[in-house]
């Protein structure tokens, strides 16, 4: 995935969370939790999204790389880089 | 029963357990003796909670050792010994002096877990000063109302949760004469800095007589109806609180204690701050929230003895798997219990895998102050099951009776309401403003607890469910009626009905059912911005997690939305009694 594509696929899923919160003000590196007012369940939620809208298997080992914006962007970009690899 | 109780092998424990013989240590029990395991104020001054927890440490040999070690989120560590959390306890009682607030004032605190919070907290205590903890994660609304029924005085925050949640409802809280912001920085218009209040103030203080029954501690809860309540706790609660973290919890004198619960919810005050204090063990304190892998490493680094956590953390560990623990040298860890909701017996057998001994569940409430039914590190645990009553507890079903009375239910295994035969230290003394709303929990001899479980043959409580449609969602008590007063106050919203969604993790969630004005139609962006509403004004913990649209909500005739019926359909479960039901569900 590109980081364009990431982000925007980030800021939909947290918008759906947390409507009232303007992700796009968001800086790369802020706790996602913090700034979004996300509690654990949201947090479970935003993984579970990026998960069934990405295809990407996200084990539980690897929440604490999506705490960030930019942690969840390299992420889904090594992600998918990896599985591309496999199947190409 | 599907499950085995677990059995227990104390001959090889590292301490000896503080409750071995459960019958016997029951059968002699008696609050007035257990009253004089507690050091007391100096010269028959009564009873003071920050006394015990901080002050008899603090001019004993335990004077240097480590009271609080906190964890901050970024990797800063900060020790705070008896001896200096009585100087900066002290500092803080005189400060509030300074601000002219008495005995009897009413200091709230919204705060992480920071150390400033555990001061503030005590340092009122010492001034005979009502400390009333808030969480940090509620939204505007359910501060504001807290902070009205409780008549605070006295805040305590930081600038980033005043701007974003106390300063647009400042002028609707007329006690409110003083907010304290713990950070330091540039002036804000009608607050104070903590450095400006600390460093004018003396460490010494002497802690003035206090009643044993004078009030301590306010501790808000949400019931079916109405505005959430404020429980009363007094002084001698201080009693349960070491008695409880003797026998529930194991404290032995060179623990190093965990309790992972805020101090915005009781179990953070009971048992993140007072029970350990008093027994004179380390408390941790980590200010971060849940991740495994690093809470696994503050186990294995800090070397933690007793851990106190919740189910919703345990289950989320559970999906991590066992082998994730693998990698931790937990050996320090010897004790394990949870309290909140229910813990499954999955969990229970888990965990005995994963980290070689059995998370403990325990029942308790805000209005009982304390632990009042546990498993326990000596006994067999049976897994699903919240325990056997501590010492000095009496437990018992039972049902209410058309005339208000309640009969007890002695069969086992039938199910009926909990109840527990009042008069222990830490009963709450009232809901405060809501003397009616107090007395309605007391039948004869009996606190009603809402609860509903059953009594094994061999005596193990067994929680079935709520009585009443209070949610409780990772372990947080959350009143359907509060939820449902801020999705009413949207232009869209005609009618709204909250309830209990079971689930995996969180034992329930929150779910709204909201029937729209004339004029909106149901759509995506309409429930986000209903969500949006809703997270704004109560915060992320009280507001749902899901919204359906429908016509029409079932009411009864006098117009009450019928709360039961929605759950029994999102359940598919029997609908039962619809006598009552007048406009049905659209």
């Amino acid at each position: 995935m590109t980081e364009t594509d990431s982000k925007i696929l980030i800021f939909e899923i947290l918008s759906d969370l947390a409507p009232e919160a303007d992700p796009a003000t968001l800086a790369g590196d802020a706790d996602l939790r913090e700034e979004l007012d996300l509690d654990s369940m949201d947090f479970m939620n935003f993984v579970v999204a990026l998960h069934e809208r990405t295809g990407i298997d996200i084990p539980e080992a690897d929440y604490g790389e999506l705490r960030t914006r930019d942690g969840a962007v390299a992420y889904l970009a090594r992600a998918t880089q990896s599985a591309g690899e496999r199947h190409g | 029963m599907a499950y085995q109780p677990i059995p227990k092998d104390i001959a090889n424990l590292r301490w000896p357990p503080n409750l071995v013989d459960y019958a016997t240590v029951r059968s002699q029990f008696d609050w007035a003796a257990a009253g004089r395991l507690l050091a007391g104020l100096p010269n028959g001054g009564g009873l003071n909670i920050a006394h015990e927890a901080v002050d008899r440490h603090a001019s004993s040999p335990r004077a240097s050792r480590v009271a609080l070690r906190w964890l901050g989120k970024n990797g800063e560590r900060r020790d705070i010994t008896y001896c200096d959390l009585a100087g900066e306890t002290n500092r803080f009682a005189n400060a509030l002096r300074g601000l002219g607030i008495g005995a009897g004032g009413r200091v709230f605190v919204l705060l992480g877990r920071v150390p400033e919070l555990y001061i503030a907290v005590l340092g009122a205590l010492k001034a005979k000063c009502v400390a009333a903890p808030l969480f940090s994660a509620f939204g505007p609304e359910p501060i504001a109302t807290r902070l009205a029924i409780g008549d605070g005085e006295v805040l305590v925050t930081t600038e980033a949760l005043y701007r974003r949640k106390v300063e647009g409802i400042r002028e609707r809280l007329l006690a409110l004469r003083h907010v304290i912001l713990i950070d330091d920085g540039p002036p804000v218009a009608g607050t104070r800095r903590w450095r400006d209040v600390m460093i004018a103030a003396s460490d010494h203080f002497t802690i003035p007589p206090t009643d044993p029954e004078d009030m301590a501690l306010l501790h808000f809860t949400s019931g079916t109806t109405g505005r959430p309540k404020g429980a009363i706790h007094v002084h001698q609660a201080v009693v349960t609180h070491y008695v409880t973290g003797l026998y529930a919890l194991d404290l032995h004198d060179d623990d190093i204690f965990w309790c992972t619960a805020d101090p915005g919810w009781v179990t953070g005050t009971s048992y993140g701050i007072i029970a350990p204090l008093t027994h004179g063990v380390t408390n941790l304190v980590v200010e971060a929230e849940f991740d495994a892998p690093t809470w696994y490493g503050i186990l294995a680094n800090e070397r933690v003895t007793v851990w106190y956590t919740a189910p919703t953390a345990i289950r989320m560990m559970m999906k991590l798997g066992a082998a994730a623990v693998r990698g931790y040298d937990l050996g320090a860890l010897r004790f394990m219990a949870s309290v909140g909701e229910p813990l499954n017996p999955e969990a229970v057998v888990w965990s005995e895998d994963a980290f070689g001994r059995p998370f403990h569940d325990n029942w308790w409430q805000t209005e009982t102050g304390g632990i009042m039914i546990a498993n326990y590190l000596a006994l067999p645990v049976k897994p699903g099951s919240m325990g056997l009553p501590l010492p000095g507890i009496e437990a018992a079903i039972v049902e209410r009776q058309p005339d208000g009375s309640v009969s007890v239910v002695d069969r086992p295994m039938v199910e009926g309401e909990l109840a527990l035969k009042a008069g222990w230290p830490s009963m709450m003394r009232g809901y405060l403003h809501e003397d009616e709303r107090y007395r309605k929990c007391f039948a004869g001899p009996w606190y009603l607890t809402g609860d509903l479980a059953k009594r094994d043959g061999d005596g193990y409580f067994w929680f079935v469910g709520r009585a009443d449609d209070v949610i409780k969602s990772s372990g947080h008590l959350i009143g359907p009626f509060e939820v449902e007063s801020a999705l009413l106050e949207h232009p869209a919203v005609a009618e709204a009905g909250v309830i209990g969604k079971p689930d995996p993790m969180a034992g329930e969630i929150v779910k709204a059912f909201v029937a729209l004005n004339p004029g909106y139609a149901a759509s995506q962006a309409l429930r986000r911005d209903l969500l949006g509403h809703a997270r704004k004004r109560l915060g992320a913990v009280v507001a749902p997690k899901e919204i359906a649209f429908r016509d029409n909500l079932p009411k009864t005739r006098s117009g009450k939305i019928m709360r039961r019926l929605l759950r029994a359909r999102e359940l598919g479960l029997p609908e039962g009694d619809l006598s009552t039901l007048e406009s049905d569900e659209r």
